[in-house]
């Protein structure tokens, strides 16, 4: 981001005039709307369409396929009718921060994006203190759920807003512990840093450089699970038990910046499993292309195509895991953290430090990574398998084609 | 007769221009994203919930069931309305947010139905709320149900939000 505030003021003299701060702000200003009108926007509403078409799928059902090509319009109408509706706020609510709370969500989701890597080069700020900053600013969203539970009046908001930043701030505390052997293997705290130190290919990315490594990339991706308040663990938004959470008495527009959150919150959560342990922008060196020789050699396209892909399809499996896996109880989501994820991730912080230290003396550990990569390839397979028995069992047909 | 949507030859050749109305374009996004509260009273809730099933599919519409009477904009009175539960629906519609429309559902709730002769039963649940589209049928299928459905959506692409004023939000037709 500052290498391209140079490169904009290097190229245009007038702005030479205007102290350096101001056009700054005014540059970073300007790439944070386009930001989120042309990513976080699109992405979040094209998503729900996606979630709701997939979900259609898989409950053998067909999804919106009213408005436009296939239902592909279905995230304006929603949107349009939701910017239409009454804006309502309750007689006995907490009238200034029922109005705040759904903006501090909405803030604490987008800040995130500040350091959120795009490609070689292709980060807002590339700030020392990437993934740190992370766990710091995505605390917000926390405190304005809370708000918003709490001001509402109501007991289900209350309840939903207490057993969300229960949840939150309980799985903080695995996801932070499961963050630690990247962030001693790499010895940076900074995204790009984190994504170098891994290389192109799978067994070069962190999630199989050792066994350690391995356990903490399910803890982090399940932890970012509860975190981003995904089923299996949705239960701050229960509609069986809660009537709908912490956004029970909001209405149109409010909603949906809650909602808004939640989808944009996919693509971080899949962007940081990327980042961390998925090797990132990563591709192997004769695929780097720059964008027609443009910004010179920052920006590598094809590393942009790669994580995005990556992260649309980690996308993909939030969404699959969403509707295939019941709800927890509050009891039992409270268990997986603190008896096992929270034990399991300090494990993996002293396991990963002895093994930095006999990974100097025996190079042969070195190899337990393709180990490791074979053993990840069978998750998939095994899951690919057990697919194919249950359609040959219930003798139907797999139709690829999404599009009905 | 006029047509939400035209295509207008511009003076440029093989250049069309499309044309429509600001309130069919709000009506476009209201119709196709009628969120429906989650609310059954008896027996027509269990063909209420076959509709939003796989083979009726009421999603295919836009419209998906929300819990929380804020944030939905169609109440599917489906069932009998005994008095106790009258006052509840009352205050449920009430709780409901601008722009709201209502589907009677079933005899019952049209009129009170098989069970209207009971001394605790409401005859007809427009006694106590506006009612857009009735639906009858004891208890009517998903097909009868979707049906009603594409009603409410026709009624509202009929109606001139823009225009109203600000007392009559209710669509009269």
């Amino acid at each position: 981001m500052e290498r391209l505030a140079d490169y904009i003021v290097y190229n245009l003299p007038f702005l030479q005039q205007i102290p350096r701060v101001i056009v700054d702000l005014i540059i970073m200003l300007f790439f944070a709307t386009c930001m989120l009108l042309f990513w976080v926007a699109l992405f979040a509403g094209i998503t729900s369409w996606v979630e709701r078409r997939v979900a259609g799928r898989i409950q053998s059902r067909i999804g919106p396929n009213r408005v436009g090509p296939q239902g592909f319009l279905q995230w304006i109408a929603d949107g349009l009718k939701c910017f239409l509706k009454e804006d309502f706020v309750p007689a006995a609510a907490d009238k200034k921060l029922f109005l705040l709370a759904p903006y501090i969500v909405f803030a604490g989701m987008f800040a995130v994006f500040v350091v959120v890597p795009f490609g070689d080069g292709l980060i807002i700020s590339n700030l020392n203190i990437g993934i740190f900053y992370v766990l710091a600013i995505s605390s917000l969203v926390v405190v304005g759920i809370l708000m918003s539970g709490w001001s509402s009046n109501n007991k289900w908001s209350l309840l939903g807003g207490m057993r969300s930043a229960a949840q939150i701030v309980s799985y903080e505390i695995p996801v932070s512990l499961a963050i630690l052997p990247v962030i001693l293997l790499t010895g940076s705290l900074g995204m790009q840093d984190i994504i170098r130190a891994q290389g192109p290919y799978p067994w070069q990315w962190f999630a199989f450089h050792n066994p350690f490594t391995f356990i903490a990339f399910f803890i982090f991706f399940i932890g970012a699970l509860a975190e981003g308040n995904r089923t299996p663990f949705d239960i701050p938004e229960a509609e069986s038990e809660l009537v709908a959470g912490y956004n029970t008495e909001y209405s149109g527009m409010r909603f949906v910046f809650f909602f808004f959150a939640e989808w944009a919150n996919l693509y971080i959560i899949a962007a940081l499993t990327v980042t961390l342990f998925l090797g990132g922008w990563n591709t192997p060196a004769h695929l780097y292309t720059n964008l027609f020789g443009l910004l010179h050699r920052s920006v590598d396209v094809a590393g942009t195509f790669v994580f995005i892909l990556k992260s649309l399809f980690l996308v993909f499996v939030i969404i699959w895991i969403r509707w295939t896996l019941p709800r927890l109880r509050v009891d039992q989501m409270m268990d997986v953290c603190w008896k096992y994820f929270v034990p399991f991730s300090f494990a993996n912080i002293v396991g990963t430090i002895i093994w930095m230290v006999l990974a100097d003396a025996a190079p042969v550990l070195g190899y337990v990574r393709y180990i490791l990569f074979v053993v990840g390839l069978m998750v998939p397979l095994a899951i690919a398998m057990k697919i194919t028995r249950n359609f040959r069992l219930a003798k139907s047909e797999i139709h690829l084609n999404p599009f009905i | 007769m006029y047509k939400p949507m035209s295509l207008v030859p511009s003076g440029e050749p093989g250049a069309t221009v499309i044309t429509t109305r600001v309130d069919d374009v709000l009506n476009w996004g209201r119709a196709n994203s009628l969120w429906y509260m989650l609310f059954g009273l008896a027996c027509c809730a269990i063909e209420m919930m076959q509709t939003g099933g796989p083979r009726a599919d009421l999603d295919r519409f836009g419209a998906v069931p929300r819990p929380t009477p804020r944030q939905s904009d169609l109440m599917l009175v489906a069932g009998t309305l005994t008095y106790k539960m009258a006052i509840r629906t009352k205050l449920l519609y009430e709780q409901m947010t601008e722009p709201k429309f209502v589907i009677a559902m079933g005899s019952c709730a049209t009129c009170g139905g098989l069970f209207s002769p009971g001394y605790s039963v409401l005859k007809g649940v427009d006694k106590i709320i506006p009612v857009d589209v009735y639906l009858p049928g004891c208890p009517p299928r998903p097909e009868a149900l979707t049906e009603a459905l594409i009603h409410v959506q026709r009624q509202i692409k009929r109606s001139r939000p823009l225009r109203q004023k600000h007392e009559d939000t209710k669509i009269i037709t």
